[in-house]
């Protein structure tokens, strides 16, 4: 073991130079298991250590919320390595981007930002240990090949297992990460292979490793009380009475400020058990100064966006001929306004988030997406420098979107601090659905023209939504290049805003997710006026496959690709080649988002009001490699099969400036028996592979309107259809 | 109030207040964190556990009610994560973010305790009342079906992951 044991300057400095950053601290991750077969670990950057006896551990960088990237981002190291996937222990990595780089998950992002990035991560270390064995053998670099856990001298035959070259490798220069040399694809031996989620084990077995699982020394539990009303303050409350309940140790008013994003203003009551403070929380009566939004109702949104769209877009955001003139001398117009509620992230975990401030310094374990931001926030908020504030990183049980907000991580450090002892908060149910950052109501005033051969040929939308002034309101606005934007010669897309009362973010395919169901439903009827086959329609408006793009490189959009995807759906699905019974009918739509092509059919059977899917077709173009493909089929299926839950039944709905729905019988996600088989498929191109955590959601909703409109004859043009009285079959 | 509960066969003894559920007294009195809180209104079944084996949501259920009932949580379904369903779903890799498994797995396994070889119907009828926000159905059933061919012979080697998959659909 003596040859083995490590120069720790080198050690470090190996370190230092690899991962761009600080030293190899002791890691006290707690819940990811430490990988135990690890001895004598040598460090080869910031993302591998391998143990002198050939346990490798990689780093996970990102936030894990159930879209796979701590299996996924480790494949991609794992690869370029040379490492056998059995060898390999992932460890989730604490928030630390001096080390790690940008740690976020949002924006299907994980894929297109890391696939070379933490490929030459991986190529760096499998560099350093073919170094290491040329240098152990005396021989030249060139006659060497790594992989499966090893180098092979392959004029000798002689080969040393990566345990065995670490120490070695770890004292080496560590290379160029912009000059290493990556693998051929054909050379791949885990990435687009099959690769289960390393948690799967300790979930099924109950394992504590979501964030209402975290345990630390002396934690009390908090619940907090904030006002109804969105940004409302504490006026008076019982604090004494609800001191007094069994178990209570602390209750106070935290006053919050003005930002609907941050600390807000509520009663904080801590106690020895969770369920101790939440009973007390039973017996808390507070008066609320409820602040400008308590006027706020879904009814008077829908009526100044009525009166909004009667006068002319207060903003033209693109216009493209003239629309007017266009649609004047069209053949055929049509008209139609489409509208969409509030929704939920309704994570099945609800928010919740472990602090521990002591002597200024801040400890946090949490399961946010945006790590960062959310320091930057506590450390605004409790008037700390972010130095002293740690974040360890925990999956999470679903994010959706909802975890890029840091209310609750700030809200736990503040009850933390003020209680002088580490809390648990856990917000309930109906705290987290009605203290969400909602996706975003809109309204939208569609009239379109044909010209005598069906071609569309003029498009005009007025866009009702939420913001000040030019600022749209988070996850509210448009961009100028939404399809079909650039596909129709006389364009106008005009908006207008009303003040944003209401807290909006991010939900899953943010923009998307709405604007694809008003579009894709819109062309729809535009291909049924004008007597056409809607796949047929659409073919036509994507035109000949062509990369389509703004003068300054933006906005890039490629009319090939979505055009394989829809031909490709077509088939897979049997457009136009099926008789269907009376009442069934198929629906299609496209949609791009994310970097991802996707084209979606629904097979929908339509009996008065209910409905049943009886099947789904997805074909998706993200690229030159599918590098997980068990989760990647997982991914798509579970996002139409979320898009289709969103259309039937989801809508938040505000009264007196509170979020009506408090939990799943008021807001209902799809179930079981309700749930269609979904084929997924995957056309190859030759662009970078791009994520997967949302693209393959927009179509769906469209999809299936589009597929009620066949079967039924009923034009959905208003979410979530159970407004219309439609219900599950 | 003492209570005295059998746990995944172990007898423990706790002092807690009467009406808090069993929900509670598991995640945070026995330290048996596995048991998920998603609703907290008998609506969403990551709660749930096995009362005498019935499948059952602690969410709802006071600890004073509990008795003598044996309760089994998805720490005591098997001792070291052999129980078919738990083999089915690590080879098939049925979570996503996986908040909702514990309680599907349990509801799975009073299903397939009852019924060896359970229809789609059965399957439909018995997991409704277990939501998965990731909407994992697909790979449920199949996990499902996978368990009853592991519990009804020695393991062999499938391969049910492909690129193209779609998941069959009862009723």
């Amino acid at each position: 073991m003596d040859a083995l044991r490590l120069d720790r300057r080198a050690f470090l400095r190996v370190s230092a130079l690899a991962g761009g950053g600080m030293l190899l601290a002791p890691c006290l991750e707690p819940f990811a298991g430490l990988a135990a077969a690890e001895v004598e670990a040598a460090a080869l950057g910031a993302f591998i250590r391998i143990g002198a006896n050939g346990g490798i551990t990689i780093v996970a960088k990102n936030p894990e919320i159930g879209q796979g990237v701590k299996t996924m981002l480790p494949m991609l190291i794992a690869d370029e390595l040379g490492a056998d996937w059995k060898d390999v222990t992932v460890e989730q990595a604490p928030s630390d981007p001096a080390r790690y780089g940008v740690q976020f998950s949002g924006g299907s992002r994980a894929t297109p930002g890391h696939w070379e990035e933490l490929r030459r991560v991986g190529a760096a270390g499998r560099q350093m240990l073919v170094t290491a064995a040329a240098l152990t053998w005396a021989v030249p670099e060139s006659e060497c090949r790594a992989g499966a856990s090893a180098v092979v001298h392959v004029r000798s035959g002689r080969k040393l297992g990566y345990g065995r070259l670490a120490a070695r490798a770890a004292t080496l220069p560590a290379p160029d990460l912009k000059s290493v040399v990556l693998k051929d694809a054909r050379e791949f031996t885990l990435i687009g292979k099959p690769t289960r989620s390393v948690d799967t084990p300790a979930i099924v077995t109950g394992r504590p490793i979501f964030g209402i699982d975290v345990r630390v020394p002396g934690m009390l539990f908090a619940v907090f009380e904030k006002c109804p009303v969105f940004g409302g303050k504490v006026a008076s409350a019982n604090l004494d009475q609800v001191k007094s309940e069994p178990g209570v140790r602390h209750v106070f008013v935290v006053e919050g400020g003005a930002a609907l994003t941050g600390l807000l203003g509520g009663v904080a009551i801590v106690a020895d058990s969770w369920w101790a403070a939440n009973t007390a929380r039973g017996k808390l009566v507070a008066q609320w100064n409820e602040g400008p939004a308590a006027g706020v109702s879904s009814a008077g949104i829908a009526r100044r966006a009525a009166e909004l769209a009667s006068d002319p877009p207060a903003r033209v955001l693109r216009k493209d001929g003239d629309a007017a003139a266009a649609l004047a001398t069209a053949a055929k117009t049509v008209r139609a306004a489409y509208a969409y509620p509030f929704l939920s992230h309704a994570t099945l975990e609800p928010q919740n988030c472990t602090a521990k401030v002591d002597a200024g310094k801040v400890e946090i374990w949490s399961t946010t997406q945006t790590p960062q931001s959310g320091r930057q926030l506590v450390a605004q908020t409790l008037g700390v420098a972010e130095s002293d504030i740690t974040i360890h990183l925990v999956r999470a049980g679903g994010g959706f979107g909802r975890r890029l907000s840091n209310d609750y991580l700030v809200e736990a450090a503040w009850i933390a601090r003020a209680a002088g002892s580490p809390v648990q908060l856990r917000w309930t149910r109906e705290d987290d659905m009605r203290h969400d950052f909602y996706r975003p109501a809109g309204f939208h005033h569609l009239e379109a023209g044909l010209d005598a051969a069906g071609k569309l040929v003029a498009w005009r939308d007025h866009f009702v939504t939420f913001g000040e002034g030019e600022q749209f309101a988070p996850s509210a606005g448009i961009q100028p290049t939404e399809f079909p934007s650039r596909f129709v010669p006389n364009f106008e897309l005009g908006t207008s805003v009303q003040p944003p009362l209401v807290p909006t973010g991010a939900l899953r395919a943010p923009g998307s997710n709405a604007l694809a169901f008003v579009f894709q439903s819109f062309l729809d009827e535009l291909a049924h006026a004008g007597g056409a086959d809607p796949v047929r329609f659409r073919l036509d408006l994507l035109g000949e496959p062509r990369v389509v793009q703004e003068s300054d490189g933006r906005g890039v959009y490629h009319a090939g690709r979505m055009r394989g995807v829809l031909e490709a759906v077509a088939e897979r699905s049997g457009w136009g080649k099926r008789t269907l019974p009376k009442g069934t009918g198929l629906g299609v739509a496209f949609h791009y988002s994310h970097l991802g092509y996707f084209a979606e059919v629904v097979e929908a059977q339509v009996e008065g009001d209910a409905v049943r899917v009886n099947n789904v077709w997805v074909v998706g173009d993200i690229g030159s490699t599918i590098i997980n493909p068990l989760n990647a089929v997982h991914q798509a299926q579970g996002s139409v099969l979320d898009g289709l839950g969103q259309a039937m039944a989801q809508e938040i709905t505000i009264e007196r400036g509170r979020t009506v729905q408090g939990n799943f019988h008021e807001y209902a996600l799809l179930r079981h028996a309700q749930a269609p088989p979904v084929d997924v498929h995957f056309l190859v191109s030759d662009n970078p592979p791009t994520g997967l955590g949302e693209p393959a959601l927009p179509p769906v909703i469209p999809a299936l309107c589009n597929a009620i409109f066949a079967a039924s004859g009923r034009r959905v043009r208003e979410l979530p259809l159970a407004r219309a009285g439609m219900r599950w079959a | 109030m003492k209570y005295t509960l059998t746990v995944n066969g172990k007898s423990r003894t706790v002092d807690v207040p009467a009406e808090m559920p069993l929900l509670w007294v598991l995640r945070d009195t026995l330290e048996l964190p596995g048991t998920k809180y998603g609703c907290g209104v008998a609506q969403c079944g990551a709660c749930t556990v096995h009362l005498n084996g019935e499948p059952t949501r602690s969410c709802q259920m006071p600890v004073s009610s509990v008795g003598a009932a044996a309760i089994t949580t998805i720490e005591g379904l098997s001792a070291d994560g052999s129980h078919p369903l738990q083999r089915a779903w690590r080879e098939l890799d049925v979570p996503q973010c996986g908040y909702c498994q514990a309680g599907q797995i349990m509801a799975a396994a009073a299903l397939l305790a009852k019924t060896r070889r359970p229809t789609a119907a059965d399957i439909d009828a018995s997991m409704n009342g277990n939501l998965c926000r990731c909407a994992t159905y697909l790979r449920i059933r199949d996990g499902i079906h996978r368990a009853v061919e592991l519990a009804a012979g020695p393991p062999r080697r499938t391969t049910r992951t492909s690129t193209s998959t779609s998941g069959e659909r009862g009723r």
